[in-house]
């Protein structure tokens, strides 16, 4: 087992997750992986990483698991797919597969706790005050309504091609809808999701298409959990 | 006649016998009896029933006065006009009788008015809505009712010790705070009424609709409570008796909340083994519902909760399980009784005010009471919402907070409560009784007159109530896995973890349980929302006039409404439509004959707009007028097959829109304008009766073209593009037409028989000769744009018709000089791109599936559809110059006479 205790098994809250992310590294110099943000291999580097991280993500990193103890982080600072996949619940979970993949984009095996922040970040919820104060100039923030509904769309879109096909749909159906209706209705179900959201007959959703099936909802509120703040 | 109107006011009231008999009551006992007697009036054996009746009757009847005007009702909710009817009836019963003696009796109330509203507002509950903000309203039913009931009691006490009360009003802090438990509570009765009609955004409603539920619970504690330390005597309650007042509040919360769980169970459980007796399907919900409520109230659990809970369990498994029609019937019993015990109340809460007996007067104590009701709501609100705004997603506004506040009305609940107190345990009741009624008073009409000015006001965002599409739907169940598996992931187990687990130990424990096996197969949410949607769009496609035939699905009134350049600009049509050109050469190529073009026209229609049925539509279909008994299954079965199937067609001609749709239209309207003239010969040239002929020939229409439509399918089996060639009958047209025209007395479609074989001596393979392929690459691109305009007016017209009922409107068109249509023609090609609402298409066969669903009043989508049909005939007649109509006209009766 990787995640095993580590001796040190004491609690992170907010005010010690740094050091104790610099703690780990330390430890595991060989495991440590650059991140898209920059690297981690000198131990300089790390505080501000997190630093970083909470400022791009906006997370409050103590809280996620993989700083808990008994966490991935405890002993490395990459977290493997199987780490994922060992969660008991998402192997229930329809969109379990897909959202574990959504952790690890180049199809790599391994994910550092920046990128894995990034994803999480698109779960914050929205905060009024942010929108006011933002700079206009800076990339809209990874929590954004319009980034919410692309993590939801790359999940629909395994091909990467920008549109949800029939058979794509199809797919996302038949994980959704339970064993009970039969492939022949699941299909006509997918014919008319598609249509009802393909605008320009193409026979595919694309993102523009997504976003705008949905405009009605409150993104912002559905996308979000609370404990991301 | 007031007298004759009093009796009827005996009625939910006691000591109703002191009321004045009316004169023509003979059978007095005493007198001898007087042989036999030719006519006997017995009063007496109907009084009671008789009396409930003409309550009910009555009040019913002052809502329908009510809803005369449209401007009233907008302004005064109905509770205030129905209280202030009360006092206008006490106070007649008063004049009348001298005494006012009839009040809201709260064994009545909550022995059988209150447990209707209660189920229907649990069983109707948006169950998502309720748990996503069951902690908010949780917190409000809880701390909120406690802290009202306390700061009341004691601030009224308090009062009292400044002298501000008039010493009069015996009453110690027990007293007040029992008075202050009664009165904290907000009212879900007049909650609903009010809030129903001011239409505030769905999570401020279940906010305090739902707190007005839930806080039955710490209400009955509250009163139970206080009552017997008030009984008890202050000096003999011990500290024991305050930590059972404490233990009591989760043991009726609790003990309620599982009695109804408990009787949802059953009740889910039962409906599951009535298939054979559908019939008692509503009977029991109710029954069993009812005993949920009786049965918390037998053990002095909170019966409110009980019932509440029994309707918001129930209802998934029991819509399920029973069958469509007792769903309808579940629903509008259960409306129809909310909404009578509603009216009762309010108007017996009216009634009850005018007794002066039990007037007792306090100004302190009136005034002091609204002002604290007020105040501490408010505050109890400002200081909850802080708190749990620390912890909700989504925050509650200042806006929502005065809403709250200002929404916390308080209702007949207080006042049955403060009726049960007992005047010799408690002397001070008089003051309370109207001290309460004042509260009520002034709660449901001053406060529910000024919400909905205050709403506007202040802006309060409003509930937008839009169709659900399966977008929508499928993406919510994603985001809701998405949220799930990120809970996981991050290690917290939040509300979405567990409702996620809920939801999955549901799908394999409880839903096997209590779903019937075939239920349970096709409960699946969007399964669901992708049936009602088709359903929705049958509907809409019959009230229509089933005949409004372009590309399938396109413009489908449950889809978003689409501007897709490929609809709107006729150059692109032209162009895909001479494309599209080679398609029907190919299919052509199959049909040996052409003789007939107006059946090849006929074909590109129906390629359009329908798709291949199967091959058991024909048995059903030329089984349908043959045994009734069967007719309902089989058009079911039209009907499920025709939604599995439409959007088969719907995908394959996807590409093709223009093509398909500006074909269709071609022929559509060339055949239905023979029919028009077929039909007008027939009768004689008497225009007048055109309406009933046209009516029928349409439905005939409809029927062969199902039949031929089956036979196409047999023979052209290899057509991938869903086009199907079939053949018009035009010479049954014709024939129905004349039918129809002796059939002027009885319009209905159902006495003429189907002509099977006329439909299929026109088949166009089995006749000969004549190219198709020429006309219709040459027609298309010169023909596309008139059609496209009759096409609109078509759907114009038909939607004018649906705008207006069609019994009335049906007549007045057929005398209608056709010149309004004639010239609104022009204008069309001009409406033509912005074109809100195209017409969309579908399957005939499903009109007629959808037809005889509502077989009852299968008449009005027969009279809508003659009207386009009317108008399109006029504009033929009238503009024979026309390329198309005039082209028509003449194939049409080259190919028939």
């Amino acid at each position: 087992m990787r995640n095993v205790l580590g001796p040190s098994g004491i609690g992170t809250k907010a005010s010690s997750s740094s050091a104790h992310l610099l703690s780990l590294s330390q430890r595991d110099l060989d495991s440590v992986h650059s991140s898209a943000m920059g690297s981690l291999s000198s131990h300089a580097a790390i505080i501000p990483d997190l630093d970083s991280i909470r400022r791009e993500t906006g997370c409050e990193c103590a809280r996620l698991r993989w700083l808990e103890p008994g966490g991935w982080g405890r002993r490395r600072c990459n977290a493997a797919r199987m780490d994922l996949q060992r969660i008991g619940a998402l192997a229930v979970n329809p969109l379990g597969d897909r959202i574990i993949e959504s952790f690890f984009p180049d199809g790599g095996q391994q994910v550092d706790f920046a990128g894995f922040a990034r994803v999480l970040a698109h779960f914050r919820p929205v905060d009024d005050e942010d929108i006011g104060n933002r700079d206009p100039k800076q990339p809209e923030p990874l929590n954004s309504r319009t980034n919410k509904l692309r993590f939801a769309f790359q999940l629909y879109d395994l091909d990467r091609d920008g549109k949800i096909s029939r058979r794509e749909m199809l797919q996302v159906l038949r994980l959704m809808v339970g064993v009970q209706v039969t492939e022949e209705q699941l299909e006509s179900i997918a014919d008319r999701t598609v249509q009802e959201a393909d605008e320009d007959g193409d026979g595919a959703v694309s993102f523009l298409e997504f976003t705008k099936s949905l405009e009605k909802m409150n993104i912002e509120q559905k996308m979000s959990i609370r404990i991301l703040k | 006649m007031l007298r004759a109107a009093l009796p009827l006011l005996g009625l939910l009231l006691a000591g109703a016998g002191a009321v004045e008999e009316p004169t023509q009551d003979p059978g007095l006992p005493g007198e001898p009896p007087p042989g036999l007697e030719l006519f006997r009036w017995q009063w007496h054996e109907v009084e009671a029933p008789y009396l409930v009746a003409l309550w009910i009757l009555v009040a019913s009847l002052a809502k329908i006065v009510f809803h005369l005007s449209r401007k009233v009702t907008s302004l005064v909710p109905e509770s205030c006009l129905l209280i202030l009817l009360g006092l206008v009836l006490g106070g007649i019963v008063l004049a009348v009788a001298k005494k006012a003696e009839y009040q809201l009796e709260p064994g009545t109330f909550f022995l059988f008015l209150l447990p209707p509203i209660v189920l229907d507002s649990g069983y109707f509950m948006p169950s998502r809505l309720f748990f996503d903000n069951l902690g908010a309203i949780l917190t409000y039913a809880v701390v909120g009712t406690l802290w009202n009931a306390f700061t009341t009691g004691a601030a009224l006490w308090g009062l009292q010790q400044a002298g501000l009360v008039a010493p009069k009003v015996q009453a110690g802090l027990l007293d007040f705070l029992l008075f202050g438990s009664l009165i904290s509570a907000v009212d879900p009765v007049a909650v609903l009424a009010v809030f129903e009609e001011v239409h505030v955004n769905e999570t401020l409603f279940i906010i305090v609709f739902g707190e007005s539920l839930l806080n039955d619970a710490v209400t009955v504690v509250l009163y139970k409570v206080c009552n017997s330390f008030v009984e008890m005597g202050s000096a003999n309650v011990r500290a024991t008796d305050y930590l059972k007042g404490v233990a009591s509040l989760f043991v009726v919360s609790l003990g309620g909340a599982a009695v109804g769980l408990v009787f949802a169970f059953l009740l889910a459980l039962t409906t599951r083994f009535t298939k054979r007796v559908r019939i008692i399907e509503p009977l029991l919900v109710f029954l069993l519902a009812y005993a949920a409520y009786l049965t918390a109230e037998m053990a002095s659990l909170s019966a409110i909760l009980a019932v509440t809970m029994c309707g918001l369990g129930c209802k998934k498994y029991v819509e399920a399980n029973i069958s469509h029609k007792s769903r309808t019937a579940v629903k509008y019993t259960m409306k129809t009784l909310a909404s009578c015990a509603e009216t009762i109340i309010f108007m017996l809460l009216g009634i009850s005010a005018v007794d002066s007996s039990k007037w007792a007067w306090d100004s302190g104590l009136v005034l002091g009471t609204l002002f604290f009701i007020l105040f501490f709501r408010a505050l109890g609100v400002v200081l909850q919402t802080w708190v749990l705004n620390q912890f909700r997603l989504v925050r509650l506004d200042k806006i929502d907070q005065v809403v709250m506040s200002y929404g916390g009305l308080r209702g007949a609940v207080a006042f049955a409560l403060v009726i049960l107190l007992d005047r010799m345990k408690v002397p001070a009741k008089d003051y309370f009784v109207a001290t309460t009624i004042v509260v009520v008073f002034f709660t449901v009409i001053v406060q529910g007159l000024t919400i909905k000015p205050l709403v506007k006001w202040l802006k309060v965002k409003r509930s937008e109530h839009h169709k659900p599409t399966l977008n929508q739907e499928l993406h919510e169940h994603t985001f809701d896995h998405i949220l799930a598996a990120v809970e996981d992931v991050v290690g917290h187990h939040g509300y979405h973890y567990w409702r996620d687990r809920w939801e999955q130990f549901d799908k394999k424990y409880l839903s096997q349980l209590l779903m019937r096996r075939s239920a349970y197969r096709i409960r699946d949410q969007i399964w669901d929302v992708y049936y009602r949607l088709n359903i929705r769009d049958a509907i809409s496609f019959v009230d229509q006039g089933g005949h409004v035939l372009s590309s399938t699905g396109l413009t489908l009134p449950s889809m978003p409404s689409r501007n897709s350049v490929a609809e709107t600009s006729v150059t692109n049509l032209l162009r895909e439509s001479g494309s599209g050109a080679c398609l029907d050469l190919q299919v052509i190529d199959t049909v040996r004959s052409g003789r007939d073009r107006e059946d090849a026209v006929m074909h590109h229609l129906l390629c359009g707009g329908l798709y291949k049925p199967r091959r058991r539509y024909k048995a059903s279909c030329s089984r349908h007028f043959i045994s009734e008994d069967a007719q309902e299954r089989q058009d079911k079965e039209v009907f499920q097959q025709n939604m599995k199937r439409r959007l088969e067609s719907f995908k394959s001609t996807k590409h093709n829109i223009c093509f398909t749709k500006s074909k269709p239209r071609l022929r559509k309207t060339g055949h239905r304008k023979k029919d028009g003239v077929a039909n007008a010969e027939a009768a004689n040239g008497k225009p007048q009766d055109l309406g009933f002929q046209d009516t029928a020939a349409v439905i005939l229409t409809v029927e062969s073209e199902e039949e031929e439509e089956s036979d196409s399918s047999e023979t052209e089996k290899e057509d991938d593009e869903g086009i199907i060639f079939v053949a018009r009958a035009t010479s049954e047209v014709l024939q129905e037409g004349k039918v129809s025209g002796n059939l002027e007395v009885c319009p209905s479609p159902r006495i003429i028989p189907p002509s099977p074989t006329c439909a299929e001596k026109e088949l166009p393979w089995k006749s000969g000769q004549g190219d198709l392929a020429v006309y219709v690459s040459s027609e298309t691109t010169k023909i596309v744009p008139v059609e496209m305009q009759t096409g609109w007016n078509q759907s114009m017209s038909s939607l004018e018709s649906l705008a207006s009922p069609p019994c009335t409107q049906a007549p007045t068109l057929t005398h209608l000089p056709p010149c309004p249509l004639g010239t609104e023609e022009p204008q069309a090609p001009l409406n033509l791109p912005s074109d809100p609402h195209p017409s969309f298409a579908f399957p005939p066969s499903l009109a007629k599936a959808g037809r005889s669903r509502s077989e009852s009043s299968a008449d009005i989508p027969q009279q809508q559809e003659l009207q386009p049909l009317m108008g399109h005939k006029d504009n033929t007649r009238l503009s024979p110059g026309i390329a198309n109509s005039h082209w028509c006209i003449q194939f049409n009766r080259g190919g028939w006479l």
